[in-house]
Order: C-alpha cells, then sequence, then structure tokens
C-alpha cells in the first residue's frame, strides 16, 4: 500500500525534485502548498500568513536528517522499529505513570505523602468507577483499565506542553486502544457464556416482532463501538490541538495578536478540561462495554 | 528517495494521522508502552496500594475501636466517680444529721437547765419578796400604832396600849 503509494509519488514529482536544489526548500514548498489547499484561505486575505496546524502531528524520527531536531527538514522513511517521536512521548508518558504510581508510593507511608495521596486517588477513583459500572466481578479486570485509563490521561496531558506530540492525537494509536477493548470484550463475552452472550442483540422486553428490528440495530451500533470509541478520542484531542495551531498562527499580524492569543489561552484551558474527561470518557465506556460482556442479559 | 516519501504522503492525505506509512511504528511502540505501564501497574504499583489503603483502614478501624474501648471505660469511670459521689453526699448528709440532733440535745439539756435555775432563782426572789412585803404590812401597823399613841399622847390623854392596838388593827382591816 505505502509503496505503491511512494511509487507514483516518486513518479508524479520526479520532475520537479530534479528542477528544485535543495530537497529544504522543496519540503517548505509542499508544506505552504498544503496549507492553502486545506482552506486556508484568510492566511492568504490577510497577506501572505502560513498555516500549519497540522504539521505538529507529523511522525518523525529521533535522531538523524528530518528528525525532531531538524524540523525543517523532509521526514525520511519510518520503519516499524524506527524510534520516532511517538515513541519519546510514549516512553515520557510511561515514565511520569512510573514516577506516579511507584516512585510516589514507594513510602507505603499509612499517612501519606502528597504524591502518594495522589497516586491514592487515582486508584480509589478509577477502583470505584469499575466496581459500580461492572460490579464485583468486574474487579479482576481493574488493571486492564486502570492502564488504560491512566496511559490516555498521561499522553493527553503531556500532549498539551508546548512543541510537544500528541500521541492521542493519532488515529492509528486510539485505534489500537479502541479495537483492543473490542476484541477482548467480544471475547471474553463469549468465552464466559458461550453462545448466550448474544443474547445481548435480543431484547427479551420488546415485543416479538420488533426483536429481530431491535436485533439488527443493536449488532450494527455494536460494531460500531469500537470506530466512535477511537474516533472520539483521537478527533478531540487532534481538533483542539490544530485549533490552538490556527489561532498561534493569526498572532503573526500584530493588530489580531492579543485577540489571538487570548483565544489560545481559552482554548488551552479548554483543551485541559478535554484531556481530562476524554481519557475519563474512554475508562468509563470501556467499562460499559465490558459490562455487557459479564451480565449480557441486561 | 526521503524527499519522495514525504511528497507522496502529504499530497496523498494531508492529515499525518491518515499516513498509514507511519502505523506500524506508532502500533508497535505503543504496545511496548501499555505492555509497560500494565506490567508496572499490576506488579507494583497497584499491589502496594491496595495495600497501603488495606492498612490504613485497618488501622483506623482498630483505632476507632480502642477509642470505642477507651469511651466504654471512661463511661464507666464516670458511673463509679457519681457513685462515690453519692455515697460521700448521703454520708454527709448523715453526718450533718447527727451533728444537728447532738446538737439540739445539747441544746435542750441546756435550755431545760437553764430553765429550771431560772424557775430557782424566780422562787426565791419571790419569796423574799413575799417576806419583804409581810414585814413592810408588820412594820406598817407599828408605825400606825406608834403614830397614834403619839397623837394620842399630844391630843393630852392617855390611852392604853391595848386599846390603841385594837383600834388601829381594827381600821387596818377597813
Amino acid at each position: 500500500m505505502t509503496d505503491v503509494a511512494s511509487h507514483t509519488a516518486t513518479e508524479t514529482t520526479d520532475a520537479a525534485t530534479h528542477g528544485a536544489g535543495e530537497a529544504v526548500m522543496h519540503a517548505d514548498a509542499v508544506g505552504a502548498g498544503d496549507a492553502a489547499a486545506d482552506g486556508a484561505a484568510a492566511g492568504h486575505d490577510a497577506g501572505g500568513l502560513v498555516f500549519h496546524p497540522l504539521d505538529q502531528f507529523l511522525v518523525r524520527p529521533i535522531f538523524g536528517e528530518g528528525g525532531i531536531f531538524h524540523p525543517t527538514m523532509p521526514v525520511p522513511e519510518i520503519h516499524w522499529y524506527t524510534p520516532t517521536n511517538v515513541t519519546l512521548w510514549l516512553a515520557l508518558a510511561v515514565l511520569c505513570v512510573v514516577l506516579l504510581f511507584v516512585v510516589g508510593s514507594r513510602g507505603r507511608a499509612t499517612v501519606p505523602t502528597r504524591t502518594q495521596s495522589v497516586a491514592e486517588l487515582f486508584y480509589g477513583f478509577t477502583h470505584k468507577m469499575v466496581e459500580d459500572v461492572c460490579g464485583k466481578e468486574g474487579l479482576k479486570y481493574f488493571p486492564y483499565i486502570m492502564t488504560i485509563f491512566v496511559f490516555i490521561l498521561f499522553a493527553n496531558f503531556l500532549g498539551l506542553l508546548p512543541m510537544s506530540f500528541a500521541t492521542t492525537s493519532h488515529i492509528a494509536v486510539t485505534a489500537i486502544l479502541g479495537f483492543g477493548v473490542f476484541f477482548a470484550v467480544t471475547i471474553l463475552g463469549f468465552v464466559l457464556h458461550g453462545a448466550s452472550f448474544l443474547k445481548l442483540f435480543w431484547m427479551t422486553d420488546a415485543p416479538l416482532i420488533l426483536r429481530p428490528v431491535i436485533a439488527v440495530i443493536e449488532l450494527i451500533s455494536y460494531f460500531v463501538r469500537p470506530v466512535s470509541h477511537s474516533v472520539r478520542l483521537a478527533g478531540n484531542i487532534m481538533a483542539g490541538h490544530a485549533v490552538i495551531k490556527v489561532f498561534a498562527g493569526f498572532a503573526a499580524i500584530a493588530l489580531i495578536s492579543p485577540v489571538s492569543i487570548l483565544a489560545i489561552t481559552a482554548i488551552y484551558g479548554l483543551e485541559v478540561l478535554v484531556a481530562g474527561i476524554q481519557a475519563y470518557v474512554f475508562a468509563i465506556l470501556t467499562c460499559v462495554y465490558l459490562k455487557d460482556a459479564l451480565h449480557p442479559a441486561h | 528517495m526521503a524527499t519522495e516519501n514525504v511528497v507522496a504522503t502529504e499530497v496523498e492525505s494531508g492529515m499525518p494521522q491518515l499516513d498509514f506509512s507511519t502505523f506500524p511504528n506508532q502500533i508497535f511502540w505503543l504496545l511496548i508502552a501499555l505492555v509497560v505501564i500494565y506490567l508496572v501497574l499490576s506488579r507494583v504499583a497497584l499491589p502496594r496500594i491496595s495495600g497501603v489503603l488495606a492498612e490504613r483502614s485497618g488501622t483506623i478501624s482498630n483505632d476507632l475501636a480502642a477509642a470505642e474501648d477507651y469511651k466504654l471505660r471512661a463511661t464507666e469511670a464516670e458511673a463509679v466517680y457519681e457513685k462515690a459521689l453519692a455515697d460521700a453526699r448521703t454520708e454527709s448528709n448523715r453526718i450533718a444529721d447527727q451533728a444537728r440532733a447532738d446538737a439540739q440535745a445539747e441544746l435542750d439539756a441546756a435550755l431545760a437547765e437553764a430553765d429550771a435555775r431560772i424557775a430557782a432563782q424566780t422562787a426565791e426572789a419571790e419569796a423574799s419578796i413575799a417576806e419583804i412585803r409581810a414585814s413592810a404590812t408588820e412594820n406598817v401597823a407599828i408605825v400606825a400604832k406608834d403614830v397614834a399613841e403619839a397623837l394620842v399622847a399630844a391630843m393630852g390623854s392617855t390611852a392604853d396600849q391595848a386599846t390603841i392596838d385594837a383600834a388601829v388593827n381594827d381600821r387596818m382591816k377597813g
């Protein structure tokens, strides 16, 4: 798939590459044209403003040419093992989790330190959420839900740091999470209940004549779940970051810049909320899906 | 090669999110991160925190039980104290009553003695008064006889004593 695309691209842009001397120049030109094509008509009206609201989402290697230390250079080819900015920010999320939950609680104090009580707060919050939604049987799966919740939370908040890379803004990341939950829950449902897991779609409360119709609707909504689950998270994070970037682009005009900075501040505050809420929403929906697997007969 | 790849992706989608060439990389590192977080949480962090929470709730319930115990003991001590106080109060009342009764008895005795003494003295005084009065009446009769004798002598006649006495006695009766 990728190979084919890059081949066709090679053919179409060969001439241009030959013409342009410097690769850097060429990439800049492409970026500008791209931004314009993205519908930044305002940029042209304001007189040469260039928007790159999506450049922040580019996956770049950490080292070498075109890496994160050479942001003007074009991105080289990325293999599955290349250490990229994705790797870096995922590692930072892991580091934060370790710092908060392992280093923070190392004292095992009965009267907790500040960090330990924050860790306990997260523990208690997630534990209660799992117990409230899934019941006692759900507590077996508490570490998984805690993993998902804590990872998304830290990835979202780390993505809010200036110059950072928001891993959860990528559909590849959230789709793995969302489909992971979907498959895990579906398999768990069949393992625990066998074929009677299908009762999830058979509404015994409804009139008999309506039940097949409802079953079809339920089935469709069941398979849409992982998509909405992952697109919701990625879309929220990506949209917020892109909007901040667009407003930042307007700050280049002296007259508009105060408004622009105010707007960035406001949206940043909103994004802080969104970062926490989306992590919570993802975790609690995971609990709800898990509850369906544990108790399919409503 | 590198530049061409960039051109391909940018021309193709425009959104880095839909650049499928980076997906294997992201998925690979994501899975590693998730596994590491899961292992760290499930092996180290969560057991430790749940242990701390259990220990704390145990400590709290122990302390509460101890507090309940102490409270019970305090109530008992208070009851004992109240009882001692009530005993002391009845005892003190008893002693006070006793003292009051003793004092009353003493007082009554003293009063009776004083009354007796006063009555004796009164009787004595009355006796002496009666004596004095009797002697006074006698003296009056003597004086009257003497006066009558002197009067009779002053008028130039004599009268024997017996007559004068009879006359005076006669008058004094009247």
